[in-house]
């Protein structure tokens, strides 16, 4: 009974009420950014990043899950709300959820996005708990040769699931790749594209260059527009789901759990897919298709599920492997680095109780959710009413304080800004700046083990058609990105990604 | 003509040819074998150029209507000035005064005719910031710093 000497174990660490604390205060924090009208979890979590460093490596893992989990939960009550998701995957969820908060029932969205969740997160919890254990042992066997070709098809996968141009991505990615070379080269010692800052010595800073990506630049477009938002709902109620509610919700909250589960594991941002994927799963086996749009249950519990359980799966190839699935996990990677811990399969074994406890938090940051923030729902209803004037200086001032103390280099806050306009530039351009955040988490990995990996066979490159784990990882990259070309799908993808705007 | 394509081709040439220009200058390339530090930085600007070249040919043929549609230019100079007065203070200042400071230049992005309200919202962010960083989280920083005799 591996499985449960691991989740006790993981209980344990999660448990403890020091934990416990900073889980809640990481869900409410990242509720209470991530319910801000346009900044989605990614942008979030970049922003209360820096807050976390000054824990332990577990606690502030936890905390950084709290974060994940509450913005998510924020960019769903935004999407139900004011009809305004955050990020692609809470975008489904506003299609019926808006609906229905509009005939007077946004109580009740909320308490189905909520409780299909908490049913998904629990699910995809034993779910991530049983498969970690037999992929990390796999991952024990991967060579140089084996990590860069699983790099390769997840920047690949990264491309196709993006929303725009398959070029444009493809370039963000190189130039993500590039920028995260920038500093010393560990193999010869020389400095590479540091215009002589000895700032630049270590590389670009992570947070201020994630921050200056999402954060800064989504303010930017936010104030675009100067025409103040409206609130459509002043008062939330009727939270407390009636019986047939529950009934509705059950079952497209469980169809949503699997799929959610199985893509979530896909490297390039699978929880984004399931969402989608679920909403027309639901929409096809539905009695009443001609609900879906004018405010069906279905259309919120399954995309809902769906998404929360792909978040949670999506932990997976980031735990055993050390390969981030999606910008979110990339800047969990990065909290790991600078936490000093190394990632990939030997955490399981090197710092079990961080291991586990990260996936126990996961569900009980879920918990936490369910019984401690739909009850303070009205105050995330009356905080959409703050107007933007007086958040986006706020906003501002704890990036600047939080990239400051990351380092406690003033270096930092010029690349943060000088990334925010160059982020706002890109995004003007229709330039994505999610896959150039994987791109530059993975540039310094993806080299090492490119050059490794050439050593070995002695700069014989079909040592990577030749191992079968990185043939079999390469073509499945080569496939998915012929998928991105295929006519047909080409155009599906296009009409998946918009509602984005 | 496509002019945001160009535009975007315009900022994948700048970015490649830099990168490029400057590993081949200043690093070792090096062979497939034992790859210098320039091999893979000169692989990646290498793709990031063709692509431009390739956004940047497509742009020119195809004719798509151009919108300008960016926020105003006092507001991106107000929100990148921020952060930037913040790294330029909060070591001589302290923390409070670069915070009320940061605070301010980002509340006027928006409007600068209620100078009132912008020094009662600056005032609230400082005094909040300086409660949950200083108070709750520790952060070891010098709340008035050696420019204001402290």
């Amino acid at each position: 009974m591996d499985l449960l000497n691991n989740l006790a174990l993981g209980l344990g660490a999660a448990l403890t009420p020091y934990n416990v604390l900073f889980c809640f205060i990481g869900t409410l924090l990242g509720t209470l950014v991530g319910v801000l009208p346009g900044i989605g979890p990614t942008a979030t979590i970049a922003m209360l990043l820096p807050i976390t460093l000054s824990l332990s490596p577990e606690t502030s893992l936890i905390m950084l899950a709290g974060i994940y989990y509450g913005a998510q939960y924020g960019g769903s009550t935004t999407a139900i709300l004011i009809n305004l998701p955050g990020e692609s995957s809470s975008a489904v969820t506003a299609i019926d959820g808006y609906q229905m908060a509009r005939q007077g029932r946004a109580g009740a969205a909320l308490a189905t996005a909520a409780i299909s969740s908490f049913i998904a997160g629990t699910i995809a919890t034993v779910f991530v708990a049983a498969l970690a254990p037999p992929l990390t042992s796999v991952a024990l066997q991967f060579g140089p040769a084996e990590y860069f070709s699983l790099m390769v098809l997840g920047l690949m996968a990264a491309v196709v699931l993006a929303h725009g141009s398959v070029l444009k991505t493809i370039a963000m990615i190189a130039m993500g790749l590039v920028f995260g070379l920038v500093g010393t080269d560990i193999n010869s010692g020389s400095m590479r594209f540091t215009m002589d800052f000895s700032e630049l010595a270590d590389g670009l800073n992570f947070v201020a260059v994630a921050v200056g990506l999402f954060g800064i630049a989504e303010i930017l477009r936010n104030l675009e527009a100067t025409t103040e938002r409206s609130t459509v709902v002043k008062k939330v109620h009727g939270l407390m789901p009636i019986k047939e509610d529950l009934k509705a919700m059950l079952a497209p909250a469980l169809r949503g759990t699997a799929l959610g589960s199985a893509l979530g594991i896909l490297p390039g941002g699978g929880a984004i897919l399931a969402a989608f994927a679920s909403y027309a799963v639901e929409k096809k086996i539905s009695k009443s298709p001609e609900r879906f749009g004018n405010g069906a249950i279905e259309g919120v519990a399954g995309p809902e599920a769906a998404n929360n359980a792909g978040a949670q799966t999506s932990f997976i190839p980031m735990l055993t492997l050390g390969v981030p699935a999606n910008p979110v996990m990339a800047l969990m990677i990065g909290a790991m680095i600078i936490q000093g811990i190394v990632p990939g399969p030997q955490v399981a074994t090197s710092e079990p109780a961080l291991f586990w406890g990260v996936i126990v938090s996961m569900w009980v940051g879920n918990l936490l959710l369910v019984i401690l923030n739909l009850p303070l729902i009205g105050v995330w209803v009356r905080l959409l009413t703050v107007p933007y004037s007086v958040l986006f200086p706020a906003i501002l001032a704890f990036a600047s304080i939080g990239v400051y103390s990351v380092n406690s280099n003033t270096f930092d806050l010029y690349v943060m800004a000088a990334f925010g306009l160059f982020g706002y530039a890109l995004s003007k351009l229709d330039f994505e700046p999610a896959p150039m955040l994987l791109g530059f988490v993975l540039g310094p990995l993806l080299e090492e083990h490119l050059r490794r990996a050439m050593v070995i066979s002695h700069g014989d490159p079909s040592v990577f058609a030749t191992r079968p784990i990185s043939a079999t990882l390469l073509i499945l990259a080569v496939l998915v990105t012929a998928i991105a070309f295929v006519p047909s799908i080409a155009k599906k993808r296009e009409e998946v990604f918009v509602e984005d705007d | 003509m496509d002019i945001k394509n160009i535009a975007a081709s315009g900022v994948l040439l700048a970015v490649g040819l830099a990168f490029a220009s400057s590993a081949l200058t200043s690093l070792e390339i090096g062979t497939a074998f034992r790859m210098g530090p320039g091999y893979f930085p000169l692989i990646l600007s290498g793709t990031i150029v063709a692509l431009g070249l390739l956004i940047g040919i497509r742009a020119f043929a195809t004719d798509v209507p151009f919108h300008k549609h960016v926020a105003p230019v006092r507001a991106v100079a107000f929100i990148l000035l921020a952060p930037i007065l913040f790294g330029l203070t909060v070591r001589g200042l302290g923390f409070i005064p670069a915070v009320a400071l940061t605070a301010l230049t980002a509340a006027g992005a928006t409007d600068l005719r209620y100078p009132v309200r912008m020094i009662a919202i600056a005032v609230s962010i400082t005094i909040f910031c300086t409660i949950v960083f200083h108070y709750g989280l520790g952060l070891p920083v010098r709340l008035l710093g050696p420019w204001v005799g402290a």
